[in-house]
């Protein structure tokens, strides 16, 4: 299996973004720089996602992680007014730096260990078919995962809808100004 | 397409190691939250490369309804930073620790 010239500089563009990305979450020192390099790794996935013909979710990608979860973030970091910077080299408790470094080491060397060797697919595949046939026929990818998540899936789906209108209820009830705050500790 | 797979997954486990050595490592909470989506990012980037690589549409169908939990997620764990934050003007997690035995 040889990767094509541009195909190769596709996934090497897009494993770019998404690393410096990552990394840049987890050093910046300002909450915002934190949040705007999240964008950056979210569109790298999203290449990466139509790099292996997954079209819809890389559209879903863009618009509801990209779109509404960064700008949550960003909303709630402008909201609090939180901009001062964390000081990233105090380590307030012994050890923890090292202890992290080691168990992200085993888990990350686990995993390409355990790729390295292959066979890491084993049993059968699933009733929903495959990637881009539906019904026999050829289809585009959005009409593939449609029709699995509208048939196979659709208790699933509902259940979804049941998740979102709970979160934004629960969201709202925990955010919400308490009325009596000066008058002591209300729960 | 004709990327191995291995690659992808490859990048996936990296993604996966930045962001718990992030969640492992930061004390802000929007921060923490942050690494989070990053390794949720890294198991949906492992979906999508099985999926693709066994053509069988249930790993994409699995990244939707990972998207939604992402998303109910970050709503009510950003909504209690707000209230926590409201109470102790700090958005450590050290600062958390009330509950200590």
């Amino acid at each position: 299996m040889t990767a094509t010239v541009p195909d190769l500089l596709v996934f090497l563009a897009a494993a770019a973004m998404v690393v410096v990305g990552a990394i840049g979450v987890i050093t910046f020192r300002n909450p915002v720089h934190s949040a705007i390099s999240l964008i950056l790794t979210l569109l790298g996935v999203a290449v990466a996602f139509i790099e292996q013909e997954a079209h819809f979710l890389a559209a879903v990608q863009v618009i509801v992680y990209a779109g509404a979860i960064v700008v949550l973030f960003l909303f709630v970091i402008m909201f609090l007014g939180v901009d001062e910077r964390e000081d990233v080299t105090v380590e307030p408790l012994i050890g923890q730096r090292p202890l992290a470094y080691a168990s992200v080491f085993v888990t990350v060397g686990g995993i390409v260990a355990m790729l390295s060797r292959g066979g890491w697919v084993t049993g059968a595949s699933t009733v929903t078919g495959p990637t881009a046939v539906y019904n026999g026929s050829t289809v585009d990818n959005v009409t593939a995962v449609g029709q699995s998540v509208f048939t196979t899936y659709l208790f699933a789906f509902e259940a979804t809808a049941a998740l979102l209108i709970i979160a934004v209820v629960g969201a709202v009830v925990l955010a919400r100004r308490e009325r009596s705050v000066e008058g002591g500790e209300s729960a | 397409m004709t990327i191995p797979a291995s690659w992808f997954l490859t990048l996936a486990a990296l993604l996966f190691g930045i962001g718990a050595f992030g969640l492992l490592t930061r004390r802000s909470a929007l921060i923490m939250f942050m690494c989070v989506e990053l390794m949720l990012n890294a198991v949906n980037l492992t979906f999508v490369t099985f999926s693709n690589s066994l053509h069988d549409v249930a790993g994409q169908a699995s990244v939707f309804f990972v998207m939604v939990v992402a998303a109910a997620e970050v709503t009510v764990g950003l909504a209690i930073v707000v209230a926590v934050f409201r109470r102790r003007q700090s958005n450590t997690v050290d600062d958390l620790s009330e509950l200590k035995g």
